[in-house]
Formats: C-alpha cells, sequence, structure tokens
C-alpha cells in the first residue's frame, strides 16, 4: 500500500526508528537523573545509561568509548573540533586546510577562524565532487595543523577517498578531521581504518533525536586534545561542558546500534530503491545525475531535470513528496546551491536540480508514486517552459544575450 | 514558505500557456530574465492593429511557482486592454493579487519587465519609437 507522504529528504532529517524512542522514554520520566551527580542512585542511573551509550557510539566506528565527547549535534562538533584543534595547537601552527563542497557549519567555522589570524586553504572539487590529492599534498605547509575534509557530501553523497586523505594528513604531520555526519550509520566508518583523529556527527541523521551528536576525539597514536569552547563544569573531558542530555544520548547509542545491526540489509535494499529511482528518471530527456555514481552513499542522488526550475518542479508534487532542490529561489541572493556550482555545473543546471535522499522507511510502493509523479511534472512544465522550446528549436541558450538582472 | 492559493491555482492551471507566431507584425514578444537566475519569462501579445487592443496573450515561464503565477496573471490582465493601458501594470499589483511574500517580489517584476519588452518590440516593429523606462529597482 502506498503510503503518503513520501519523505525524501532523509539528508536533512531522518525520522526516529520507534525503537529508539521506547529506549529514551523512562530517562524524562523516571530515571531523571543528572548523570554528573556522583552521589545518589538517579545520578548513578543516568551515569551508566550515558556509559552504555557512549559504548554504542564508539562500537559503530570503530573507537574506544573514552574518545566520544557528546555533543548538541553535528554543528557544534564541527565547531568544536576546527577551532578547538586551532586554539589547541596554535604553538604548531595556524594553516588549516579543507575543501569549498564543505557543510557551511565547517566553511564558515573556517572563516571565523580566518578574522582570528589562521590561514585556511579551500580545495576545488572535480566534477565528481572529489578532491585531488596532488592538490592536497601540495598545499601543506609546515604550519599545516589540521586537514578538514568531509567524509560524504550533504547534497551529492560523495564520498571522499578518507584513507588517501588522512594517509597524507597524517604523513607531514597534520592532524586529520572529518565532518562524517551524513555517512556514519550508512556506510562502514571506522576511525582506525580511515586514519581519523577527530570526527563530528549527529543522531538525527542516522534515525535518532535531534540535539545529540558527538565529537570523536582520538586518545592514542596520536593523542588529539581540544580546547573547550564553553567554560562550565569540565564534563567531557573538560572538552564540552554542560549537563548531559542523557534521554538524546540514550537514544543516540540506540540508533547507532541499529545502523550496525541493520545496515548491510539496510544498504542493500535502500541502494536498490535509490538505483530503480535514478534509472527511470534518467529515461527523462535531458536529465543528469550530480556528483560522482561510483564514490557515493547508497541513498542518495541528485538529479538536474534541464530546462525546468527546481523549486517550481518541487512544487508539482510537494503536498505529497518532499525532496529539496538546489535552486534556492527562496533566498535573497537567488544563488544556487554552491556545491554545484563547485562541481563546475553551470547556474542554470545547478537552478534544475533536486536531491532525492532515501532512508529506512521508504517504501517501493512509495518509489513508484515518485518516479511517476516527478516525471509526470518535469513534463508538464517543460511544455511551459521557453528554454526548453528554444532547446527543441535547436537554439543554443548559450549564445543568447539574456537580459541579467 | 506556503504559497497562497492564488499562485497554486495559476501553477496548477495555468491560463494562456503557449507561442505566438513572432514573425507577425502585430505580435510583441518580450523575453526578460536568465537561466543562471533562475528564471525565464516569455511574455506575447497580439494587437488588433486596427483598435490597439491586445486580442491574446501567450506565456512560457522557467522558474519557481510565483514566476509562473505571475506571468500567467499578467496575461490574463492583458487580454483586452489597449496597449497604452497594458503600459499601467504595476508589480505591486501582481504582488497583492497573489500575495507574494517579500522573497517572491522580483517574481511579480519581472514580469512588468515582460510586459514592457512585448509592448517595446510590438513598438518597434510598428515603427513606433522603443519606450524608455527606468531600471527596475528590485533585482
Amino acid at each position: 500500500m502506498l503510503k503518503l507522504p513520501v519523505y525524501l529528504d532523509n539528508n536533512a532529517t531522518t525520522p526516529m526508528d520507534p525503537r529508539v524512542l521506547e529506549t529514551m522514554i523512562p530517562y524524562f520520566t523516571e530515571h531523571f537523573g543528572n548523570a554528573a551527580s556522583r552521589n545518589h542512585p538517579f545520578g548513578w542511573e543516568a551515569e551508566e545509561a550515558v556509559d552504555y551509550a557512549r559504548e554504542q557510539v564508539a562500537k559503530l566506528i570503530g573507537a574506544d568509548p573514552k574518545e566520544i565527547i557528546f555533543t548538541s549535534g553535528a554543528t557544534e562538533g564541527d565547531n568544536l573540533g576546527l577551532k578547538g584543534v586551532y586554539e589547541m595547537y596554535a604553538s604548531k601552527g595556524n594553516h588549516i586546510i579543507t575543501a569549498t563542497t564543505e557543510h557551511k557549519a565547517v566553511l564558515d567555522t573556517c572563516k571565523h577562524i580566518e578574522k582570528l589570524g589562521g590561514e585556511v586553504t579551500y580545495l576545488e572539487v572535480n566534477r565528481e565532487g572529489l578532491i585531488d590529492l596532488q592538490e592536497l599534498e601540495a598545499a601543506i605547509k609546515p604550519t599545516t595543523i589540521l586537514v578538514a575534509i568531509m567524509y560524504a557530501n550533504n547534497e551529492i553523497g560523495t564520498i571522499q577517498p578518507i584513507k588517501e586523505i588522512s594517509a597524507i594528513a597524517k604523513k607531514h604531520g597534520a592532524l586529520f578531521f572529518t565532518d562524517a555526519t551524513q555517512a556514519v550509520g550508512k556506510i562502514p566508518v571506522n576511525v582506525n581504518k580511515d586514519g581519523i583523529d577527530l570526527m563530528a556527527f549527529s543522531a538525527h541523521k542516522m534515525y535518532g533525536p535531534k540535539g545529540v551528536g558527538a565529537l570523536y576525539v582520538r586518545r592514542k597514536n596520536p593523542r588529539v586534545k581540544v580546547t573547550a569552547q564553553m567554560d562550565g563544569g569540565g564534563h567531557e573531558r573538560a572538552m564540552r561542558s554542560g549537563t548531559l542530555n542523557v534521554p538524546g544520548i540514550v537514544g543516540f547509542g540506540k540508533a547507532c546500534e541499529l545502523c550496525m545491526l541493520d545496515m548491510e540489509k539496510d544498504t542493500q535494499r535502500i541502494s536498490k530503491l535509490r538505483d530503480k529511482l535514478e534509472t527511470e528518471l534518467l529515461k527523462l530527456e535531458e536529465a543528469y545525475v550530480n556528483g560522482s555514481r561510483e564514490h557515493r552513499l547508497p541513498h542518495v542522488s541528485n538529479i538536474s531535470f534541464k530546462y525546468v526550475e527546481g523549486e517550481g518542479l518541487m512544487m508539482g508534487f510537494n503536498k505529497n513528496i518532499a525532496v529539496s532542490s538546489g535552486s534556492a529561489c527562496t533566498s535573497a541572493s537567488l544563488e544556487p546551491s554552491y556545491v554545484l556550482k563547485a562541481l563546475g555545473l553551470g547556474d542554470d543546471l545547478a537552478h534544475s536540480s533536486l536531491r532525492f535522499g532515501l532512508g529506512r522507511f521508504t517504501t517501493d510502493e512509495q518509489i513508484d508514486y515518485t518516479i511517476e509523479q516527478v516525471s509526470n511534472t518535469v513534463l508538464r512544465l517543460r511544455e511551459m517552459s521557453p528554454l526548453w522550446e528554444m532547446y527543441k528549436e535547436g537554439i543554443d541558450l548559450n549564445k543568447i544575450e539574456w537580459a541579467a538582472h | 514558505m506556503a504559497y497562497s492559493e492564488k499562485v497554486i491555482d495559476h501553477y496548477q492551471n495555468p491560463k494562456n500557456v503557449g507561442t505566438l507566431d513572432k514573425s507577425q507584425k502585430n505580435v510583441g514578444t518580450g523575453l526578460v530574465g536568465a537561466p543562471e537566475c533562475g528564471d525565464v519569462m516569455r511574455l506575447q501579445i497580439q494587437v488588433d492593429e486596427e483598435t490597439g487592443v491586445i486580442t491574446d496573450a501567450k506565456f512560457k515561464t522557467f522558474g519557481c511557482g510565483s514566476a509562473i503565477a505571475s506571468s500567467s496573471l499578467a496575461t490574463e490582465w492583458l487580454k483586452g486592454k489597449s496597449v497604452d493601458e497594458a503600459l499601467t501594470i504595476d508589480n505591486m499589483d501582481i504582488v497583492e493579487e497573489l500575495n507574494l511574500p517579500p522573497v517572491k517580489i522580483h517574481c511579480s517584476v519581472l514580469a512588468e519587465d515582460a510586459i514592457k519588452s512585448a509592448i517595446n518590440d510590438y513598438r518597434i516593429k510598428n515603427g513606433m519609437e522603443k519606450i524608455r523606462f527606468e531600471e527596475s529597482v528590485v533585482h
């Protein structure tokens, strides 16, 4: 049976797994203690629950539980990881290398660091969204303290060559940070095999609750430290003060456990649905996949439908299907996605893109319905697109002098 | 951001989508916007040369729902007006009618530009002088 509305925006957030909610509930009411209360059973219970969750989270990424610093989410993890390293390793250098397709939480933090006197190199990416390893190595200086490259991109799903990147950083004595928000829980991530020193991720992208995440901070080979960005009670090995969000953390732990348990099965099923969706939609004329199809998250597809505008396209079905677009007709700047532009896509193609993010609860029927709805809307809007008409008449749109506004 | 009912209605049932023969002397064509900006409107008017009245208007738009609705509404308003009357259509009338939020005002500006551009095309074709309009402010 077809269940509406269809949610295909799982890169933005995922619904919480009911099994996660179940484990969380007692920690709001019955076991409400402060995990830092060392002198009574309420505190002990909370601490025990947090410890257990810490193990669940650590296990998913192949880390030691002591290396998990709970945060409010990936934005905080990005801030703490980048600013924390910048401050802690100031005596070693002030240079950070990142990429133009990073999440704003990384890019804007880097801009902040530049204002503080740091130096940041922004690597460009190729048509597939991948950085060039030689360029990375060439960008390293004696003052480079950190390489910060995301595990997988949120808009196009492109997975960077993490092992190779971390090896280059290590070879030159720089730390390696990765924002793995989109990757953890979806594909195997192992901090040791991948050579990761610091890693930010979040519960709500993996069927856990919003408002909780973690920063992985390596404790051995090398022992990494970050300067706390909030002053207070010295929680989380003094790297992140603030009373722990016990129910959130318990849910995060459970979400990690479930991802580990279900990853293979989920990936197999979801990637099959993604491939079906993509194959069918690419049957439309002038439809193109953005980003790498080879090095890509199994649940993501970003497609440009030339000559129709993304927001207009979404309006055709957004009562029943939730996706997102690289077009930014709503923003005052009218700037389309900087990630798609970084791939070298023209603004016109960036404006014509849709991102489909499938998830654990996406069904076969929902994908069939989406294929039908999206295809029909593309066809309908092309019938009223002057660009489509010109294209069909063989007019080269690049040769027209558009009244730029 | 939710769309107004009128925008949704124009988007779902756009009025006057189509193409007029631009080689005809009594047809004026306006093509405004740019693909890089995410919206392109083509608006055409067909004028009764005897009376100067716009007898038909057609549009095609590449853009968001508000851009489609603005151009659809513009074609409705153009039909039956004289060319001179058509010049009085103001983008803020479109904003009001469609209840466009501030971020979508540029769609109405584009529609107004398209009208003016189509009228100028018609004027030039018929040996009249091109009207110089002030630069649009909102873009």
